[in-house]
């Protein structure tokens, strides 16, 4: 006879209540976990999927996520002619807070280089890549914009043509992904009033200026668009993303761009390692010492329920002492109560998370490893746990069953 | 059933506390019950008549004296001589006054359990326990919980759990105290019947007066003090 079971099914609702308490407690730990694997996982999406060998970045900065890199537009150029470089392509980036339909949008726009990018590489759900090189737009789901849906950037309307799961940035926020000169038309989008200001504040520099004086027709560039003026430069992109031709030497590439004096270079891994311990390394560490401390939580509570139980049994305990159950009998109803609880609060634990976490507003990633980890800890628990309530049983003298 | 002393003690003493606080319980006490036989174990409140029992239920060690039990000597003064618990299993039943099942198992689980605990095998220990249970009247309430019987019935599948592993004594402390007269002789009747049909040594502690007619020998406690007493006539 399995005096464990028998106990359960005695006071079955008792014990599903704790179990579902347990999980509960137990679904938290998982999420935490989750999340803290959300956390690493969102930070490195975007690099780990845009699949490139080299970022050349402006020089002794740490960028282009973990702070601002502005490098000029030529540089795609100077790259692409680096002998064992297959593409280089610009990487323009930044976040953006907009109305749109009379709510707050917030969303990473992403540059694509085209036409050698039409976001082919984007892990599409629904819709297509760019067709065209202005005007389109492939949205993530989380930033909440349908399929087809028109939405006003700047001063123009970009139709959302592709819509992309688990596309996010290191805060969370959806990825927008446009042309490159769509990006910065977005980024650098100036209001009327500003650009007739600034183009009056032009032509007024323009006549104090000896280069008109010399060459008065220069002033009618001074009512062009700012990047029609050949004076100007085109804005700057974050960075130059390289991609080494198959067969070459990737350090051989790598030591040459490095050498020139206006960028530093990272591989794809320091990058990686950039944003993990710098952008990331608070709210990565901070989630991971509460789960510390909930774990720590769980084990006590879970020592405290499972002590309750025994406390409870405790009058049985020594009845079966006082006809003679050996103390393997004693522990064993204890310890395989104590399991059962675990082992139940981890399943439901697991299920209720599998519900709710994709609810959650940024990823829950539950990984085998943190679950397989979680599933030993939780063992551990319940038998460490069982341990006070073995210690009190066995104690008890079988003189307590007649008082 | 062998001629033979079931139960022998011989000058049992217990103290319990010390300096101050200190109660002689017991004193000297001696008994022997052979098998077959039914004492009754009489005294005032706070004479020492549990602990007494609990003494030569191996439950509760004394100060000093010894134990025999079925001849074979299982305390020594306060050392065990043997495996205490796994010698309470083979040879002693208890009953006590309050109800003493295991309330999460039903009426024939818990005198199955005991028949396990024992290395009978499951199916038939089930099997055991339902004569039993059918021995002692109750066999149509096998499958209710404790707290669904009443006190006379929980007392009667305690005796069936005191008898499932066929020992050489039984030890009851008040028995009846919660149940009316009737089934309180009911009980003690079926005590006489078991030590007579199964040759086991009982020791039955009361305040029941009106019963007494069904013991073999009356045993007298008062101050830890214990003397072999008269047996009464009539009931
Ligand atoms: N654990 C203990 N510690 C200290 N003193 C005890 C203990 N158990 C019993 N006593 C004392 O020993 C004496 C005998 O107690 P015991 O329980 O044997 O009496 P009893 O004859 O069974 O009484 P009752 O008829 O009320 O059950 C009492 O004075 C009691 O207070
Ligand atoms: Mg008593």
């Amino acid at each position: 006879m399995n005096l464990a079971y028998k106990d359960i099914r005695h006071s079955f609702g008792r014990f599903a209540l704790t179990a579902v308490g347990i999980g509960m407690l137990l679904m938290i730990v998982m999420g935490m976990g989750g999340i803290y694997r959300g956390i690493e996982g969102d930070a490195t999406l975007l690099i780990n999927s845009i699949g490139t060998d080299i970022w050349i970045v402006q020089r002794d900065t740490r960028g282009p996520f973990a702070e601002v890199s502005r490098v000029p537009t030529n540089l795609v150029d100077r790259a692409s002619t680096v002998p064992g470089v297959a593409t280089a392509r610009e990487f323009v980036y930044h976040t953006i807070q907009r109305e749109h339909a009379g709510k707050s949008l917030r969303m990473s726009v992403l540059g694509l280089s085209w036409p050698t990018d039409k976001g082919d590489w984007l892990p599409l759900v629904a819709g297509r890549t760019l067709r065209q090189n202005h005007y389109e737009m492939i949205a993530d789901k989380s930033v909440g914009l349908y399929l087809g849906e028109r939405c006003k950037l700047g001063k123009d309307t970009y139709t959302v043509v592709g819509i992309t799961a688990n596309m996010i940035s290191s805060s969370g926020d959806g990825i927008i992904a446009v042309t490159v000169d769509d990006a910065q038309a977005i980024q650098f989008d100036t209001t009327g009033e500003a650009v007739r200001l600034e183009r009056a504040a032009r032509a007024a520099r323009g006549v104090r200026s000896e280069l008109v004086a010399k060459q008065p027709s220069m002033l009618d560039f001074a009512d062009r668009p700012a990047n029609e003026l050949p004076a100007l430069a085109r804005p700057q992109v974050s960075a130059v993303m390289v991609r080494v031709a198959p067969g070459a030497d990737a350090q051989a590439v790598s030591d040459i761009i490095a050498g020139w004096g206006d960028v530093s270079i990272f591989s794809q891994q320091s990058q990686r390692d950039l944003l993990i311990k710098g952008t990331v390394d608070r709210a990565r560490r901070q989630i991971g010492l509460i789960r510390v401390l909930l774990t720590g939580v769980a084990a006590i509570v879970m020592a405290l329920i499972l002590y309750t139980l025994t406390l409870d049994k405790i009058h049985s305990i020594a009845l079966l002492k006082l006809i003679g159950a050996p103390n393997t009998v004693i522990l064993g109803l204890i310890l395989q109560q104590a399991l059962f609880l675990g082992v139940l609060g981890y399943v439901i634990a697991y299920f209720l998370g599998q519900k709710i976490f994709p609810n959650f507003p940024r990823r829950v990633i539950l990984v085998n490893t943190d679950l397989i980890q979680l599933a030993g800890i939780v063992l551990i628990i319940s038998v460490a746990s069982s341990l006070l309530g073995i210690w009190k049983a066995l104690r008890v003298s079988p003189n307590e069953a007649i008082g | 059933m062998h001629d033979g002393f079931a139960i022998e003690t011989h000058s049992l003493t217990k103290v319990y506390g010390s300096g101050n606080t200190e109660v002689i319980a017991m004193h000297d006490a001696t008994m022997t019950v052979r098998r077959g036989e039914v004492a009754a174990l009489l005294g005032p409140s706070g004479s020492g008549k549990s602990t007494f029992l609990t003494a030569i239920g191996l439950i509760n060690p004394p100060t000093s004296g010894s134990v025999k039990i079925d001849g074979q000597l299982v305390m020594d003064g306060p050392a065990s001589q043997t495996n205490l618990r796994t010698f309470r299993r083979k040879h002693i039943g208890f009953v006590f006054q309050k109800s003493n099942l295991i309330p999460f198992l039903s009426a024939i689980e818990n005198v199955q359990i005991a028949m396990e605990l024992n290395g009978t095998t499951p199916r038939s220990a089930r099997k055991q326990a339902m004569e039993l249970l059918d021995y002692l009247g109750v066999a149509d309430r096998a499958d209710g919980l404790p707290t669904a019987l009443s006190g006379g019935q929980q007392q009667r599948v305690a005796v069936a759990r005191a008898l499932a592993n066929k020992p050489s004594i039984i030890l009851a402390d008040e028995p009846t105290a919660a149940l009316d007269s009737h089934r309180g002789q009911q009980v003690m009747e079926l005590f006489a019947r078991v030590a007579h049909e199964q040759g086991a040594g009982v020791v039955v502690v009361t305040h029941d007066h009106r019963s007494l007619s069904v013991f073999d020998t009356i045993y007298e406690m008062e101050d830890g003090l214990m003397r072999k007493g008269e047996k009464a006539e009539g009931g």
